[in-house]
C-alpha cells in the first residue's frame, strides 16, 4: 500500500514515522493527492493518516447513491466542496426501472446544508432532481460554483430558473440528456445582468427557444466562456454572432445549420470559425445539410472529440470533414455515414481513440446502418482504438478477430448487434468466437458489453481471460446457470455486472455471494432468479441491500427485476412499495 | 420467414438468418426467438415505454417523460388504440414473460402467436434480405429515450422547415431545386415537400409514397392506394413478398380485410377518416394498411 506522491518505497516505515508526521505537512502533501483510489489507501494506512485525509478531502464520488448516507459521508468528510453522484442502475436509461424508484437528491442537499457544507461543485447522473431541490440549492450553498446534470430526471426549467437567479458565483451549468420538462426559455434569462463568471453553459438538452438577446449578452460578459453547447433554436445566423464574442472557446456545441444561408452570411460564418482556434470539441450540427458543413473547416484544425450522433450525415460529407480534423481523437456518429462512411474514418483518423457509432431513428424500408466491414476498416487504419461502442445489423466472428488484431488495446468494448440473439451470419455460429477473441487479445479491457447469439462458452472465455474487466453488460445471451458462474468465478477486477433476459437462475445467482462484496452492484432482469433465490442471497449475505421490483400481474414466485448492491447505510429507507428490500 | 409477416416464425423468426442451422443451440434459440419475433419491421431503435413501443415500436416525439407517455395511455383508449404490451400483461417482457419465455417450450408456440400480434402494429416487412428489426422489447436495442426523441424531432422540424420554406417561395420556380435539395438531403423519412408520405402495408416488403397534395378527400385517397396495392397486375411493383389475394374492396368502409391507418405527429396510429381531410394533412406522418384482425381497438 504505497500512497502515490509521498515519494517513498516503504509504507511501513511510514508507519512508524508517521505517528510524528507533522499534521501540517500531510496535509499539504494530501492536497496534491486527487485520485479517489489514492486517498482510499492513503486512509488505511493508519488512524493519523485516515484523520488526516479526512479532513483534507475535498472531492468525494459516490458511485451508487445508496451504499452510503449523506449523514455518514458529511461526518467523515466535514470539509468537502466537490461531490459527484450516481443514482439509478444503468438499465434506467432504457426504461427497465419504473418511475419512482428513487435515488432523489433531495435527502443529501438537506444534510449538506445541516453540515454547513461549502457545497461548490454538484454531479449528479441518473438521480431525481426536483425544482425544489435545485431552488433550495441555490439558496443554501452561497458559494456554490458548477451544477452538472446527466440522465437525471425530475425538473423543469423553473429549476434552472432557480440556479441562473440564484447563484451568484455560478461557474458551470451542465445540462445533458436529462428527462427535463421543459417549460420555457425564460430561464436563461434569470442570469443578472452583471453575471459573469460563466465558464461553462451546455443547454443543447432544452428545446424550446430561449431569449438570443439575453443569451448574446451573457456570452459577451462572460469573458471566460470556455464551454458553449447551444439547443436546436439557435440559427446558424446566431451562432455566427456569439462566435464572435467567444473566439475563445474550447467547446463547441452548435445548434441548427438547417435554413439556407446568403453568401455573406455564409463566408461571415466562416470566418468566426477561422477565429476560433482553441476549439478542441465541436458537437451539435443537428439538421445539417451538405453544404453548409464548409464554414467549419476553419475551426477543425485542432479538433480532438467531434460529436456528430445527433447529426444524420452521410458518407460524404463525413468524408470532407474529418480530412480536415487531422488530429482527431475521438469520434461519435449516427450509422447514417454507414461502412463507406467508416472506411473515411479509417483513412483520416489515424490518431482515433474513441469511436461510437449510433443507431438513427429511421422508419426506412431499405437496408440501412453499419456493418462488420465498416468497422473492420476503422481497425485497419485507427490502431489506437480503445473505445468503442458499435451498433450494427450484422457481424461476423471473423471481423471482430480481425479487429481485435488490428486494435488490441481496447479498454472499453460495446457491440451491440441490434437483433437479439443473431448469429455469424456468414457461418450462423454464435458470437461466441468474436468475444472469446477480445477478452484474449485485450489485457486491458475494462469494459464489455455483449450481443448477438452467444453460448456459456462466450462467458467461459471472460471468466478465464478478462482479468481488467470492471464492467460486464449482458442481453439475451449464455445457455445455462453455468456462463454467470464463470464471470462470477473469475473476473477479479469485477465491479458492476448488469444481466437482462438470460437464462440464469438461482444457482448463478448464489454462487456467486462471494463476489457481490467486490461489485458495486448486480442487475438482473428478466433472467430465471426467483424470490427464494433472493432470499437466501439476502440471509446469507445481510450486508447486502437485495432488493427486488415487483410488477403488476406478474408471476408471485419470480424475482423480475433484482438489484443487488453493498451498502454501509443499510437497507433503504426511501424504497417506493414496488421495491421489495429482502 | 413464414407466410405471414414472420412474426411467428420459428425457424427463421428473430430475425436470425440461420438459427435453425446451429444444432446446439437451436432449441434455446427457437425459444428465446419466439419472444421477440416480429422481427421483420425495420431496424428502428425504439424507446422503451411499454406501451408505446411494443405496440406501435414509435418515438414519443416530443420530449416523453413517463408522465407524458402515461397521459398519451389513456388518450388512447378513447381513441382507439393498436394494441400494445398491455393487452398482454403476463406475456410482455417488460413484466417479465421469463417464465414461459425461456423454460417451456411447450408454451412458447403460443407465447409466439401473442407476442406476434401485439407486435403488429410495427410489422412492416423488410424486402427481402436480413430482417433487422431490432426487436420490440422493452428497452432494446438499449438506447437512451433522450437519443430517439431528439433524432424523431429532428425529423419533424426539418419536414416543418421545408413546409415553411415552400409556403414562401415560388413553388412553379423552384420545385425541380428543391426536389433535389431534398433527395440529396439527410433524412429521407420526412414527409417531403411535395406531400409525399410512405404507405406500407402488412405482407408487403416495399413500400409506397402517395403524394397527399394530390388529393382533396379521402375517398381519392383510398382509390388510388387500392389501386397500387390491391390490383397487382396493373402496378409495376416488383416484390416477390406474400402478396394477398384481395379483392377490390374498399379500404375505408371495414368492409375490406384491410383498414386504411395513418401515424399522426405526436406518434400515434389512427384510423384514416375521423378527422376532416385538412386535419388530417396537417398531422399526417405515414399511412399503413393495416390487417383488419391486427387492427382490433382502432373503433372498427
Amino acid at each position: 500500500m504505497d500512497p502515490k506522491g509521498k515519494g517513498s518505497p516503504d509504507a511501513s516505515g511510514l508507519a512508524r514515522v508517521g505517528s510524528t508526521f507533522p499534521d501540517e505537512v500531510m496535509q499539504i502533501v494530501l492536497a496534491l493527492l486527487n485520485s479517489h483510489r489514492d486517498r482510499s489507501s492513503v486512509s488505511l494506512v493508519c488512524k493519523n493518516w485516515y484523520d488526516a485525509e479526512r479532513f483534507s478531502r475535498t472531492h468525494v464520488f459516490i458511485g451508487n447513491c445508496y451504499s452510503v448516507s449523506p449523514e455518514i459521508v458529511t461526518r467523515r468528510f466535514p470539509n468537502i466542496r466537490k461531490v459527484t453522484l450516481k443514482g439509478k442502475p444503468r438499465f434506467a436509461d432504457f426504461n427497465l426501472v419504473p418511475p419512482n424508484w428513487g435515488a432523489d437528491i433531495r435527502s443529501w442537499l438537506l444534510v449538506f446544508a445541516a453540515r454547513n457544507l461549502c457545497l461548490e461543485e454538484l454531479r449528479l447522473k441518473r438521480m431525481t432532481v426536483s425544482d425544489e431541490s435545485l431552488k433550495f440549492l441555490s439558496l443554501s450553498f452561497p458559494n456554490f460554483k458548477a451544477l452538472s446534470l446527466l440522465h437525471c430526471d425530475g425538473f423543469s426549467t423553473d429549476g434552472l430558473a432557480a440556479i441562473a437567479t440564484h447563484c451568484m458565483n455560478l461557474a458551470e451549468l451542465d445540462i445533458q440528456e436529462n428527462d427535463i420538462n421543459d417549460k420555457s426559455g425564460s430561464w436563461l434569462s434569470c442570469f443578472p445582468e452583471n453575471f459573469s463568471s460563466l465558464e461553462v453553459l451546455n443547454f443543447a438538452n432544452l428545446r424550446n427557444e430561449v431569449n438570443f438577446e439575453a443569451l448574446d449578452r451573457l456570452v459577451s460578459r462572460c469573458k471566460s466562456l470556455k464551454v458553449l453547447k447551444v439547443n436546436k433554436n439557435i440559427s446558424a445566423e446566431q451562432l455566427k454572432r456569439l462566435l464572435v464574442h467567444a473566439p475563445q472557446l474550447t467547446e463547441l456545441g452548435t445548434g441548427t445549420f438547417l435554413q439556407d444561408l446568403t453568401s455573406c452570411q455564409y463566408s461571415e460564418l466562416e470566418s468566426a470559425f477561422n477565429k476560433c482556434k482553441n476549439l478542441k470539441t465541436l458537437s451539435g450540427l443537428s439538421e445539417v445539410t451538405a453544404l453548409h458543413l464548409t464554414p467549419l473547416y476553419p475551426a477543425c484544425t485542432n479538433l480532438i472529440f467531434l460529436n456528430l450522433s445527433y447529426s444524420a450525415l452521410k458518407d460524404v460529407q463525413l468524408a470532407k470533414l474529418l480530412v480536415r480534423c487531422p488530429c482527431l481523437r475521438r469520434l461519435w456518429v449516427l450509422e447514417t455515414v454507414g461502412d463507406k462512411g467508416l472506411e473515411a474514418v479509417g483513412s483520416n483518423c489515424p490518431m482515433l481513440e474513441d469511436l461510437r457509432v449510433f443507431p438513427a431513428d429511421t422508419f426506412e424500408d431499405i437496408a440501412h446502418g453499419v456493418t462488420e466491414s465498416g468497422f473492420v476498416s476503422v481497425s485497419y487504419g485507427c490502431p489506437r482504438l480503445r473505445y468503442v461502442l458499435y451498433f450494427c445489423q450484422q457481424m461476423t466472428n471473423a471481423a471482430v478477430a480481425t479487429i481485435v488484431h488490428n486494435c488490441p488495446n481496447f479498454t472499453h468494448f460495446r457491440l451491440c448487434i441490434m437483433n437479439p440473439c443473431q448469429p455469424d451470419y456468414q457461418t450462423n455460429e454464435p458470437m461466441d468466437k468474436a468475444f472469446c477473441a477480445v477478452v484474449k487479445t485485450c489485457a486491458k479491457l475494462q469494459r464489455l458489453a455483449v450481443s448477438g447469439l452467444l453460448t456459456d462458452v462466450t462467458f467461459e472465455s471472460i471468466g478465464r481471460y478478462a482479468k481488467s474487466l470492471k464492467t460486464l453488460s449482458v442481453a439475451f445471451a449464455g445457455s445455462s446457470d453455468w456462463g454467470m458462474q464463470c464471470v462470477l468465478g473469475g473476473c477479479p477486477k469485477l465491479r458492476k455486472l448488469e444481466i437482462r433476459d438470460c437464462p440464469f437462475g438461482n444457482a448463478a445467482l448464489l454462487s456467486g455471494f462471494k463476489k457481490y462484496d467486490s461489485l458495486r452492484s448486480l442487475w438482473m432482469s428478466d433472467c430465471k432468479v426467483t424470490m427464494n433465490g433472493c432470499r437466501l442471497l439476502a440471509k446469507e449475505r445481510p450486508w447486502l441491500n437485495v432488493e427486488v421490483m415487483k410488477e403488476e400481474g406478474s408471476n408471485e414466485s419470480r424475482a423480475n427485476k433484482v438489484y443487488v448492491y453493498r451498502s454501509v447505510a443499510g437497507p433503504r429507507r426511501d424504497a417506493p412499495p414496488f421495491v421489495l428490500t429482502l | 420467414m413464414d407466410g405471414t409477416l414472420g412474426l411467428l416464425g420459428r425457424g427463421g423468426g428473430g430475425g436470425s438468418s440461420g438459427s435453425s442451422t446451429n444444432e446446439s443451440t437451436v432449441s434455446k434459440v427457437e425459444i428465446v426467438e419466439q419472444d421477440f419475433v416480429g422481427m421483420p419491421s425495420e431496424a428502428s431503435s425504439y424507446p422503451e415505454e411499454a406501451e408505446l413501443e411494443l405496440g406501435l415500436g414509435l418515438s414519443l416525439g416530443g420530449g416523453g417523460g413517463a408522465a407524458a407517455v402515461k397521459a398519451k395511455a389513456s388518450t388512447w383508449g378513447e381513441r382507439g388504440r393498436i394494441l400494445t404490451a398491455k393487452d398482454f400483461p403476463s406475456v410482455v417482457s417488460h413484466g417479465g414473460s421469463a417464465p414461459s419465455r425461456l423454460s417451456d417450450r411447450a408454451t412458447a408456440g403460443a407465447l409466439g402467436a401473442v407476442s406476434g400480434t401485439k407486435r403488429a402494429a410495427e410489422s412492416v416487412s423488410q424486402e427481402g434480405g436480413s430482417p433487422t428489426g431490432a426487436s420490440q422489447v422493452v428497452g432494446w436495442p438499449p438506447i437512451r429515450a433522450y437519443r430517439m426523441n431528439s433524432l424523431v424531432n429532428q425529423a419533424k422540424s426539418q419536414r416543418a422547415e421545408e413546409d415553411k420554406m415552400i409556403g414562401e417561395q415560388d413553388k412553379s420556380k423552384d420545385a425541380s431545386k428543391k426536389k433535389i435539395y431534398t433527395k440529396t438531403d439527410i433524412t429521407p423519412k420526412e414527409k417531403g415537400h411535395l406531400g409525399f408520405v410512405k404507405v406500407n402495408m402488412d405482407g408487403v416488403p416495399i413500400g409506397r409514397k402517395v403524394d397527399l397534395n394530390a388529393h382533396s378527400c379521402y375517398s381519392s385517397l383510398a382509390q388510388m392506394l387500392e389501386d397500387m396495392f390491391f390490383r397487382s397486375t396493373s402496378t409495376a411493383k416488383s416484390t416477390g413478398g406474400e402478396k394477398e389475394q384481395v379483392k377490390s374492396s374498399k379500404l375505408l368502409d371495414g368492409s375490406s380485410e384491410f383498414v386504411l391507418t395513418y401515424e399522426d405527429k405526436d406518434g400515434d396510429w389512427m384510423l384514416v377518416g375521423d378527422v376532416p381531410w385538412g386535419m388530417f394533412l396537417g398531422s399526417v406522418k405515414r399511412l399503413r394498411i393495416m390487417r383488419t384482425s391486427e387492427a382490433n381497438g382502432l373503433g372498427i
